[in-house]
């Protein structure tokens, strides 16, 4: 077995292993770790069999088979870069309406403590 | 100004506390039968204390959101307590409160969704930097091109929306540096634009939010969001 079989390998099932370790202690949302699930299985496929891999790599054209593996691990981290950079725009989306939703809170409270005869507004 | 309708002047503030007071003055003096809320979007001075000082409503964002967030709570609030007009008036003295019967006008008339008090439509008053007047004639020949209407003063925070737009701002306004892509949203949703003269006065405290530095980011980021709002469904 090569050094580049056995790093692939660990690295690919360290990512698993990380990902439920972090899930089962629930410091990960299982909507959030689906991507990184399945680009860890895929990842750990293909470093297990040299056969698929160098079918594949020899379908897109490329000459040394674990490069493939980078290919495939560049795509994975695409994607899982792009669905944070669409999860953070719905969160900060939300962030905004809590935070204008506070202020109209506000607004109201400051206008029942005044007919109400209290004194001081809300800071 | 007509008595019936029931009228919001919103004025998004941040760290606005030197000119707040001369602003709410000139208010109460023009324009007496509107109610005002001042949006404190997350000001580090006395902004919102010097507003509550003076007795008209106050909205403390926790946090500063800009400006986009800030006029769409004060929509909300229009919207929330079922207003009929909300006026965008700026916190820094710019804005004329004599000016405002004027923006009222086609509203009156029911020209217009949406009035915007141009610079540009009264001869001298108003003379931008050159750098400015190359921007402000870029928003215009790229919104008439896409629009087919003429908006001389694009950028113009000076603005009277009635009830539809009210409500479309309360759940869309745009975030960064929303004057001249909500006008390419209200247009998209039917709505009409029409613009009246006014005057603008030199700022009397504060410091504006658009630098000389700023400027071409500003551009380059409206007309992207401008054309992202075209590509959207």
């Amino acid at each position: 077995m090569d050094i580049v079989k056995v790093l692939a390998i660990s690295g690919s099932a360290a990512v698993l292993l990380v990902v439920l370790e972090l899930i089962r202690r629930g410091r990960l949302k299982e909507r959030y770790s689906l991507l990184w699930l399945f680009s860890g299985t895929v990842m750990l496929i293909l470093s297990l069999s040299r056969g698929l891999l160098e079918y594949i790599a020899r379908l897109v054209g490329i000459f040394y088979p674990p490069s493939l593996l980078f290919l495939v691990a560049f795509v994975f981290l695409l994607l899982i870069t792009l669905h944070f950079s669409a999860v953070i725009s719905g969160l900060s989306e939300k962030n905004k309406r809590l935070a204008q939703e506070i202020a109209l809170l506000r607004q109201a409270l400051d206008e029942v403590r005044r007919s109400t005869g209290s004194h001081g507004g809300v800071q | 100004m007509i008595p019936m309708n029931k009228i919001l002047i919103i004025i998004p503030a941040y760290n606005e506390e030197q000119s707040l007071p001369g602003v709410l003055e000139d208010l109460r003096g023009h324009a007496p039968a509107a109610d005002i809320l001042v949006v404190d979007d997350g000001s580090c001075d006395g902004t919102a204390s010097v507003a509550r000082e003076s007795g008209v409503n106050v909205a403390s964002l926790p946090y500063n959101l800009g400006i986009g967030g800030a006029m769409q709570t004060g929509f909300q609030y229009a919207r929330n307590n079922d207003y009929d007009i909300a006026i965008q008036f700026d916190g820094d003295g710019q804005h004329i409160a004599a000016d405002i019967s004027e923006l009222l006008g086609p509203h009156a008339a029911g020209r217009a969704d949406i009035v915007i008090g141009s610079r540009f439509l009264k001869r001298g008053a108003y003379r931008p930097s050159f750098f400015r007047k190359v921007g402000i004639w870029i928003f215009s020949t790229v919104l008439s091109a896409i629009l087919g209407i003429h908006v001389t003063d694009t950028t113009s925070g000076f603005r009277a929306a009635n009830r539809r737009v009210i409500e479309y701002f309360a759940r869309a306004y745009p975030e960064d540096y929303p004057e001249v892509e909500s006008l390419v949203l209200l247009h998209r949703a039917g709505m009409t634009i029409a613009e009246v003269p006014v005057q603008m006065r030199d700022r009397t405290g504060g410091r504006s939010s658009i630098t000389p530095i700023r400027s071409a980011y500003y551009m380059i980021k409206v007309l992207l969001a401008v054309f992202v709002d075209l590509m959207k469904k």
